[in-house]
């Protein structure tokens, strides 16, 4: 498979990434070493909280999506890396045994004109379950090397 | 938590500080997110990076940490005083979030938080948002990290 560089981009596409299960041991201890609060922790604890059971980080959920990105298309690219998220909203929770899939939409796309071999490409990644509802939707820009810089 | 009516904008807090290890880095990028610049020191270097730095989701997550250490020892300094503590809703998200520059491999980052904005809510009475910046800066002072996060709080009872 050839690498995809900033002019593949075609804006409107759309990808399909994944799946991937997330268990309920993932869940702990990404918790435990990162966001040790008691409903990503403990199913006990996590049915007296507001989201009713365990659930996993939206900061996890976040490493999740990001891995699933990374296996299907920045591995593959030229990527090189992102200046950050514009906007992410954590919509459902994600529960153990949950196994979610990322849709990949290209917004829009252009030149830099600070770094001449590089191009600025805009995308939204909607995290879905099984059920195909949307546990999270993220809008962000990441930098590609172009082919013909 | 203070209540929303014992908070105001400009509210800061220092929440901690942490040192990423190129241990650490490269545990966190092997599971999330294996790019060379962040699982290999000798690709690190011949990548627009320059050396091994830490994916900026293990960044956010280690500011997550903070922010939770920092908040229950609030609380529970609260407590100890025998204030009252506020709920916290769970957060619909994030906003504005920035990787300004690389965490290389033996930086230490301090965070810290700030209120930004606050509003009551119509659809949940007894409650307020709060919205606040989050940042991190390196050993040498320079701004690595930021996101403005938001939170349900708990106001008093009328």
């Amino acid at each position: 498979m050839s690498i995809v560089h900033y002019e593949d981009f075609v804006v409107g596409e759309v990808r399909e990434m994944g799946p991937r299960t997330v268990t309920r041991e993932e869940i702990v201890a990404f918790a435990a070493e990162f966001d040790p609060q008691p409903m990503h922790l403990d199913e006990n604890a996590a049915k007296q909280t507001i989201l009713g059971g365990l659930a996993a980080s939206g900061w996890h959920t976040c490493s999740i999506m990001m891995r699933l990105l990374c296996d299907g298309l920045i591995l593959n690219s030229t990527s090189q890396g992102s200046p950050g998220i514009d906007e992410a909203k954590w919509k459902r929770p994600v529960r153990p045994g949950d196994t979610l899939t990322v849709r990949h939409t290209i917004l829009e796309k252009r030149e830099s004109k600070s770094r001449p071999g590089v191009g600025l490409v805009r995308q939204e990644c909607n995290v879905l379950n099984q059920r195909g509802e949307s546990v999270m939707e993220m809008r962000f820009t990441a930098m590609f090397g172009k082919r013909n810089p | 938590m203070r209540f929303f009516d014992d908070i105001e904008v400009g509210w800061r807090r220092e929440l901690g500080k942490h040192t990423f290890t190129a241990e650490e880095i490269k545990r966190f990028a092997s599971r999330y997110d294996p790019q060379l610049f962040h699982i290999d020191e000798a690709e690190a270097k011949k990548s627009h990076f320059g050396a091994l730095c830490a994916s900026g989701w293990h960044t956010a997550a280690v500011c997550m940490r903070t922010i939770v250490d920092s908040t229950k020892q609030f609380t529970a300094d609260m407590t100890a005083r025998g204030e009252k503590v506020a709920k916290t809703g769970p957060s619909p998200g994030f906003t504005n979030l920035k990787w300004l520059k690389p965490v290389y491999a033996g930086d230490t980052i301090s965070f810290v938080s700030e209120v930004i904005e606050m509003r009551p809510t119509e659809s949940r009475p007894g409650w307020g948002v709060v919205r606040t910046r989050f940042s991190g800066r390196n050993q040498n002072g320079a701004p690595v990290y930021q996101f403005d996060g938001v939170v349900f709080v708990e106001r008093r009872s009328a």
